[in-house]
């Protein structure tokens, strides 16, 4: 199977130059890859540096050292040391990315926020709509709500909106934040088959999953981030 | 996507006498890219857009502009008159106070159809039916048209001003602090509308504003000014999720949440 996605060395921390400078460490020495039609689970406690990872390899953290080369149209990029224009460019094409909370924006409707990032790879608006709705009723939406800005839905709805924008495209690699913490058992079930598709499809996926039902369910491989704790190297 | 900027500043510099306005300030821009410049008031932000839009001129520096013949022009060795007809065809400047950009005593419809007649439209009929196309489209009611620009309401006059800056079709467009002084409401209609605007024409924008919420919803990168410098540049969502220079922390810690 091909490997889209090899992270080497990385390493990551926060400075809080409020408070006096300090250094937060948050992981050192991260090296993994992942592959394509298979689900890779980012497993540890909390605090571990799990979605740091993730948002690292989204561009959305900044990365302190090391390497992240991602298979991006024909060539390779590292997106340690992207520039932002490239990162974009990546996250259009190539690494999609279902985050933990919905990020709403005022008098969007839900169906528009579905339907946007295929809109921005160039699909035709209605066709684009089409696809969300399909995905909205697959996840149990009532229908009633699409055409409503998702700001004051609830936790789990609003989820399912992600999740739906999150799986409308066909990036060959997605990264998942917890997609399913809000979500009741049969929507769960939903997003178990959604992942499945995605990996017959041939797309690589790396997740975190507190639902041990779930997790046991998509993983292929679970990689322990506590071997990344910073501590640990200067130990 | 082409593949080269539309815009390259390179160490734009603007002093006021000993005073810094914006000092060494270097980024490029691409066809479709909206930038924005945050950093309290006093931090050179206003000064920056005001060399860019030239309508001021830099102590030192370069800026030099994509044409549409594919030619990138140095913008301060332009003659007065060139930049005067780059400003009225491909750019367009989104003040902070509406009455600043629109005439404020000729009718809606005029407001818009002025910009028109300004690139050489002289057919009354296309010229009105243009109007009317954008003020439909920035959510001003048709029978609005022949009312100035005085009997509106705040935020119907920031859009009016949109509209008249966006009908020639411009390729960059400037917008100082657009959505200061309104209602959350009607902001949060004018940032949707700006949103839809931007990616339907593909416009590149510059956009300044203290508000880092605007920023988020409106840029995809951004630039932090402090005393006259770039303290941090990046991914808009980088920059706000994991701020790195000491200045843009305390910027993003004082946000308040609702």
């Amino acid at each position: 199977m091909p490997t889209p996605l090899v992270v080497s060395d990385v390493a990551k921390s926060f400075t809080m130059h409020l408070r006096d400078g300090i250094k937060l460490p948050v992981v050192a020495g991260v090296s993994f890859s992942i592959k394509a039609g298979e689900c890779t689970v980012l497993g540890g406690p909390s605090g571990a540096g799990k979605s740091s990872i993730l948002k690292m390899l989204y561009g959305n953290y900044a990365v302190d050292e090391g390497q992240i080369i991602v298979k991006h149209e024909d060539g390779l990029i590292d997106l340690a040391h992207a520039s932002p224009r490239t990162v974009l460019a990546v996250r259009r094409q190539t690494i999609g990315y279902v985050s933990q909370f919905l990020r709403t924006v005022p008098r969007v409707s839900a169906l528009d926020v579905v339907a946007e990032p295929l809109v921005e790879r160039g699909e035709e608006r209605e066709t684009a709509r089409g696809k969300a709705r399909a995905l909205l009723a697959q996840l149990n939406l009532p229908e009633k709500l699409w055409a409503l800005p998702p700001a004051t839905f609830s936790g789990g709805e609003q989820q399912r909106v992600n999740i739906a924008r999150g799986f409308i495209t066909e990036h060959p690699i997605l990264l998942l934040d917890e997609p399913t913490a809000s979500l009741d058992a049969k929507n769960r079930d939903v997003v178990i088959e959604l992942i499945a598709a995605k990996k017959a499809a041939g797309v690589a996926l790396l997740g975190i999953f507190h639902d041990h039902d779930v997790r046991e369910a998509v993983a292929d491989r679970i990689i322990d981030v506590t071997a990344f704790a910073s501590g640990k190297l200067a130990a | 996507m082409t593949d080269e900027p539309l815009l390259r500043v390179s160490a734009l510099s603007k002093f006021y006498g000993s005073r810094v306005g914006c000092d060494n300030v270097s980024f490029e821009l691409w066809p479709g890219e909206v930038l924005a410049v945050v950093g309290e008031s006093g931090s050179g932000k206003t000064t920056l857009l005001n060399c860019l839009s030239t309508r001021l001129l830099p102590s030192s520096g370069t800026a030099s502009y994509r044409m549409r013949d594919g030619q990138f022009r140095e913008l301060y060795r332009m003659s007065e008159a060139e930049r005067r007809f780059l400003m009225r065809t491909d750019w367009g400047f989104v003040h902070q106070n509406p009455a600043d950009g629109l005439r404020m005593t000729v009718s809606a419809g005029a407001n818009v159809g002025e910009r028109l007649m300004a690139v050489g439209d002289r057919h009354y009929g296309k010229i009105r039916a243009t109007a009317v196309d954008w003020l439909s489209r920035v959510e001003i009611e048709q029978d609005r048209i022949d009312d100035e620009p005085r009997a509106f309401s705040g935020g119907m006059r920031q859009r009016l001003q949109i509209a008249r800056n966006l009908v020639t079709g411009p390729r960059l467009v400037f917008m100082d602090e657009p959505t200061g002084g309104l209602d959350v409401s009607v902001q949060a209609r004018l940032l949707d509308l700006l949103r839809g605007l931007v990616t339907d024409l593909g416009l590149a924008a510059i956009v300044v504003t203290h508000d880092l919420a605007v920023a988020r919803l409106l840029s995809q990168r951004m630039m932090v000014m402090k005393d006259g410098r770039v303290v941090e540049s990046g991914l808009t969502d980088r920059v706000l999720d994991d701020p790195r220079a000491p200045y843009t922390q305390l910027l993003v810690s004082s946000i308040l949440q609702v």
